[in-house]
């Protein structure tokens, strides 16, 4: 990686490629066996199922599990339920995994069919569609989305499937913002694609065509607002709290797709990185396993190997190759076990490589010395916790390899629950 | 349906530019050499016991203090290696091997290990056991008499002394190429101006020590002794012979900015350097010590954590 001394900042180095042409593909996988749906409830013992094990479900199908609940999936195959079965998420979240064994032959549910734009029709069909449109934002009148940016970006390294839908899918995308405008009543829709590809953009159906630099973190959604709308989000508020709402390329082709033909989409493009860093665009079922990706590309792993879910710098780790590509897997990237970077116990030095990488200039050197320390609070209220886009570059650079930005999140998360209980005990 | 094989699962970010602590330590003693070279050239063997001797015993402390204190041994990181080749750099070659040892124990005890090991000392290790020695046994540190039994092909008074006691009219003997070649006397390897601004500009090349800090006090000095100089020219010497003597350039690339004991925004790294410069001068031109670096960049240490919250205001930040 080239180190430039006199820059300011270390993440020259780090660059989101561009798809300068509109990429061969994608190429299609299925799933070999079985596909998993995931529904983000909690499956307990006294959970009323509106679905059991031996039930036939067709490609399609709008699966509602929960009698008690409103959370739906949408079945992207044709076959049995071989098991209901609760699955732990990143950071305390409970999953529910439905495991589809295929029958031989497919059939297709009838889907929504003729649909009008209005905000109870989108989300009561396309809230899991590929790419998984935020519509929840517009649901409740807390947030008063007033712009609605489409990202053609991808805010992750290697991650292409943005760039590459809206590229090669542009069609649908104007009927998805179309379709936005009028169900969400939202004025301003702009979408974001990567400075060197401007020109490329001449007739959208958006308002405004935003650049977003090249330079890694460029892409992720507080700085696009920050860089491209000249408005800084105050610390520790989302976007939509300022009234952006963020829509990848993918979700609102998705929308534009299912009101094209009747049907809602279960086609994830994926962005599919193997050891030797070759990318290919991959399409997928939803619930299609990471392993049947894996073997259709030719692609082996084995122990101490490190499978990821998105991108090197904030994708999540998978301990299982069964794991079912979701709504929002814009990518998989696979690392050979000698390639595997590890982080040490090693002390804060104290060089300033993590201070000059930030691009929220947050005084990290000091921050990690107080998130070590459990004291999160302090690092909240004294080093601008809150301020950070969770990039990862200050773990990038770091020279002691410390796992800053895991300490960084852990501190975000135990400051969540902290929160949250403070909120229950005082109603 | 669990796979059977076992992946590494760990947080992101799941690259690393590659930079490692030892990488860095080891990158500094490189960077040394020439200079540490020269010295050997001119002092000969009693150069090498000392920086032997030097060497070997931080390592010696370090272990015995990560063994003390039930540490993991640290001394493969190349740390312990490196203060103790700063501080035979900065010592006669003469110096007795008792002082060596104690010198070395203030460092790696007293300067280093009882705040925490590396990264959390508040003083540069080196800089407190040399100006600890020197309040104590000062005789070995001037270098006018440790060095007497030498016979150079150069002036032989050191010149800082030269400079405070005889004035600018007795420096004739040390043009800027005579001083830039090491034809000076001082510390093993502290005197070759070419080599040291060789390794600096390597240093800060590699990133392993931040730029701002090193040229903002070599700014510091040059200003400074300017202005002295255009007040009082027959009274100070000239800015290029303060840059080019005493622990200007040692200090300038491997004490001051040491990690640990200075500031890493900004504007705090340009005012630390450019104070330790200032403080510099004034104590060579006004005080009573021949060389102000190693003292300045103790004050300035000290001041570094105050210095360090004067930083940007992060983003989002309110008020």
């Amino acid at each position: 990686m080239m180190n430039n001394a006199f820059s300011r900042s270390a993440t020259t180095a780090l660059h989101y490629e561009l798809l300068h042409q509109t990429p061969l593909g994608p190429q299609h996988v299925s799933s070999s066996k079985t596909a998993t749906l995931l529904i983000e409830e909690k499956l307990e013992r006294q959970s009323q199922l509106a679905l059991k094990v031996g039930d036939t479900v067709q490609a399609g199908q709008k699966i509602t599990p929960f009698t008690d609940r409103p959370s739906y999936t949408i079945a992207s195959v044709t076959g049995t339920v071989a098991a209901i079965r609760p699955m732990p998420g990143d950071f305390g979240k409970h999953l529910t995994a439905i495991d589809i064994t295929l029958a031989g032959a497919e059939e297709t549910a009838e889907g929504p069919g003729e649909m009008t734009p209005t905000m109870t029709t989108l989300s009561e069909w396309l809230a899991g569609a590929p790419g998984k449109p935020p519509l929840h934002l517009f649901q409740s009148s807390e947030h008063g989305i007033h712009t609605l940016v489409v990202a053609g970006v991808d805010a992750d390294l290697l991650v292409a499937t943005n760039q590459f839908v809206i590229k090669s899918e542009m069609h649908a995308v104007n009927r998805g913002i179309d379709i936005l405008k009028e169900a969400t009543g939202v004025k301003r829709i702009a979408i974001a694609v990567p400075r060197d590809l401007v020109q490329g953009f001449g007739h959208t159906g958006a308002d405004e065509l935003k650049a977003i630099s090249s330079a890694y973190p460029a892409a992720s959604p507080k700085l696009i607002i920050y860089e491209a709308f000249g408005q800084e989000i105050p610390a520790g508020k989302t976007c939509e709290e300022l009234g952006f709402a963020f829509f990848s390329a993918e979700a609102v082709a998705s929308i534009g797709k299912a009101f094209d033909t009747g049907r809602v989409p279960f086609e994830k493009v994926v962005t599919l990185v193997d050891k030797q860093g070759r990318k290919t665009m991959v399409s997928a079922r939803i619930g299609t396993p990471v392993a049947d990706v894996l073997a259709a590309h030719g692609i082996t792993t084995g122990d101490m190997d490190r499978l990821i879910l998105g991108g090197p710098m904030t994708g999540s780790a998978i301990y299982d190759d069964q794991m079912p590509i979701q709504a929002d897997t814009d990518a998989i990237l696979v690392q050979d076990a000698g390639d595997v970077s590890l982080v040490s116990d090693y002390p804060c030095i104290n060089c300033g490589e993590c201070v000059r990488a930030c691009p929220a200039r947050i005084q990290v050197n000091m921050l990690v010395r107080f998130l070590e320390a459990g004291q999160y609070e302090d690092g909240a209220d004294l080093y601008d916790l809150y301020s950070c886009v969770d990039c990862g570059l200050c773990s990038f650079v770091c020279v002691a390899q410390i796992p800053i930005f895991q300490y960084i999140k852990l501190a975000k998360y135990e400051l969540s629950r902290l929160t949250a209980a403070e909120a229950s005990d005082a109603q | 349906m669990r796979s059977e094989k076992m992946f590494i699962v760990s947080h992101a970010p799941f690259w690393h530019n590659g930079s490692n602590v030892a990488e860095r330590q080891f990158g500094m003693l490189l960077a040394a050499m020439p200079a540490v070279a020269l010295g050997i050239v001119h002092y000969g063997m009693p150069a090498v016991a000392v920086i032997a001797l030097s060497i070997s015993s931080a390592i010696f402390w370090e272990w015995l203090m990560n063994r003390l204190t039930k540490r993991t041994i640290t001394v493969a990181d190349g740390n312990a290696a490196l203060l103790g080749l700063l501080f035979a750099m900065l010592i006669p070659a003469t110096t007795p091997w008792w002082v060596v040892l104690a010198g070395t124990f203030i460092m790696m005890v007293i300067g280093k290990h009882i705040y925490g090991g590396i990264g959390s000392n508040p003083f540069h290790p080196t800089v407190v056991a040399i100006m600890i020695l020197s309040v104590s046994w000062g005789a070995f540190f001037d270098f006018n008499g440790a060095l007497v039994n030498y016979d150079f092909s150069f002036n032989a008074i050191y010149p800082l002394t030269a400079s405070k006691n005889l004035g600018p009219a007795a420096l004739n003997d040390f043009s800027t190429l005579n001083l830039l070649m090491g034809r000076q006397v001082g510390g093993i390897g502290a005197t070759f101006g070419f080599g040291l601004i060789g390794g600096g500009l390597y240093l800060i090349a590699k990133r392993y020590i931040r730029w701002e800090i090193a040229l903002s006090f070599l700014l510091g000095i040059f200003l400074a002794a300017l202005v002295f100089h255009l007040a009082a020219p027959d009274k100070y010497a000239g800015p290029v012979f303060h840059l080019l003597t005493g622990y200007t350039l040692v200090g300038a690339f491997f004490l001051l900015p040491e990690d640990s004991s200075s500031p890493v925004n900004p504007l705090p790294m340009l005012i630390y350097g450019v104070s330790a410069g200032v403080l510099t001068i004034l104590i060579r031109n006004i005080g009573v010590y021949t060389d102000g670096v190693l003292l300045a960049v103790l004050l300035m240490n000290l001041v570094n954590p105050l210095l360090d919250k004067i930083r940007p205001k992060a983003l989002g930040k309110v008020g």
